[in-house]
């Protein structure tokens, strides 16, 4: 019991980081339209895609062969992630556009 | 040097506040394509500053930039290309690629963090950092896996399997990862237990996703999108990092209220389309 209170106290701001994220992140999305679904799925496909700044950050600091190799593997496929979901989305949404002027 | 520590936190908070605003934009119709350009810029940020101005606790800077510059632009450019030529009708399954590329990102970082901090702190790495290490590496390779499955799904060279005796071994490994990610927080992690976890997570990211009919594919890939948000933000926990705490955490909360958004636009529930062959197998027995 005491350990969970000190991994709270510890940790408090990360805690209330992502508590109130998780209420941003609902708020922000909830009158989404359905056609937008697939579009905002791919969009915080993206935006996950920050996890490459811990990539980065265990390349840059490894230490041993291995750590830099796996920490190369890392770093590429969190840019596949972040550049691939960025472009799709875009592509996504520029078809939008056009059959949304063809419908007027 | 100090002033570096203050640019990137300064980064960091408007990175963020650039991922909260482009997902607001992008749920809507007239701004969602000026939405993604935001967050994109928020992601450029990110990326740049810690490059340019991380450091460690005993105030290292990033080394290996030059191989780490090279990594970068390997995966924009093959990300771009894939990007750009795919069919339209391709979408869906290479947005689960991508989010399988991000899951396994999260996954690795914990495989190369795991062994570094039992050495680092001598076999007593503090519980929180554990914890959040260890479900990075759970969630990350679950989602990597699963990923992977529904993009060959949806590309039409996995079919569905369906047997009752499938949602028993499910469970079964469930409890199994569940049970072993609890273990090496209580145990602190050995190396057996490490690769044991990463395949056991693995393998249920496969099994979780191989039984789901085609046409739920969808709501799947935006529960694991969902999945590698939560991967990203125990990441940021770890690290202390503020971009990739609240990128993580947002992409978690409004990756799961999109996939019950989306299972009711289809009018079906997310634990209806995650048992789906759970209720189907029981409806033929």
């Amino acid at each position: 019991m005491e350990q969970i209170m000190q991994l709270i106290f510890e940790h408090s701001d990360a805690l209330f980081i992502i508590i109130l994220s998780i209420f941003l992140g609902v708020e922000v999305i909830s009158h989404v339209p359905a056609v937008l679904h697939t579009p905002l799925m791919s969009g915080a496909n993206a935006i996950h895609g920050v996890v490459i700044v811990g990539a980065i950050i265990v390349m840059g600091h490894s230490e041993s062969v291995t750590a830099l190799i796996l920490g190369f593997l890392a770093v590429l496929l969190g840019t596949l992630n972040v550049v691939g979901g960025f472009v799709v989305t875009d592509r996504m949404l520029e078809m939008f556009k056009k059959k949304k002027k063809v419908s007027k | 040097m100090e002033i570096g520590k203050y640019i990137l936190e300064i980064s960091y908070i408007l990175a963020s506040v650039l991922f909260v605003l482009g997902l607001k934009k992008l749920s809507h119709p007239e701004t969602a394509r000026s939405g993604n350009l935001w967050s994109a810029a928020g992601m450029v940020l990110a990326i740049v500053a810690t490059i340019a101005f991380h450091t460690d606790s005993a105030g290292n800077g990033i080394k290996h930039i030059p191989l780490i510059l090279l990594a970068i632009g390997i995966g924009t450019v093959v990300g771009w290309m894939i990007a750009v030529k795919v069919k339209m009708t391709a979408m869906p399954q290479l947005v689960s690629f991508f989010n399988g590329m991000g899951g396994a990102t999260a996954a690795l970082i914990s495989l190369i963090e795991l062994p570094h901090m039992t050495h680092l702190y001598n076999g007593n790495i503090p519980v929180g950092i554990l914890i959040a290490t260890s479900l990075g590496l759970v969630i990350g390779s679950v989602s990597f896996s699963g990923s992977i499955i529904a993009f060959f799904k949806l590309d039409g060279k996995i079919k569905d399997i369906h047997s009752p005796a499938m949602s028993f071994i499910n469970l079964a490994l469930l409890m199994a990862v569940t049970a072993l990610t609890i273990y090496m927080v209580v145990a602190q992690p050995t190396s057996l237990l490490l690769y044991s976890l990463l395949v056991l997570s693995l393998l249920y990211g496969i099994m979780f996703v191989v039984p789901i009919g085609g046409a739920d594919m969808p709501v799947v890939i935006s529960l694991l999108n969902a999945f590698t948000g939560v991967a990203a933000a125990m990441g940021g926990f770890l690290y202390d990092n503020r971009a990739m705490l609240t990128g993580g955490v947002l992409v978690g909360s409004a990756g799961a209220l999109l996939t019950i958004l989306m299972c009711k636009a289809m009018n079906r529930s997310l634990l209806n389309v995650i048992l789906g062959s759970f209720g189907g197998g029981g409806a033929a027995s």
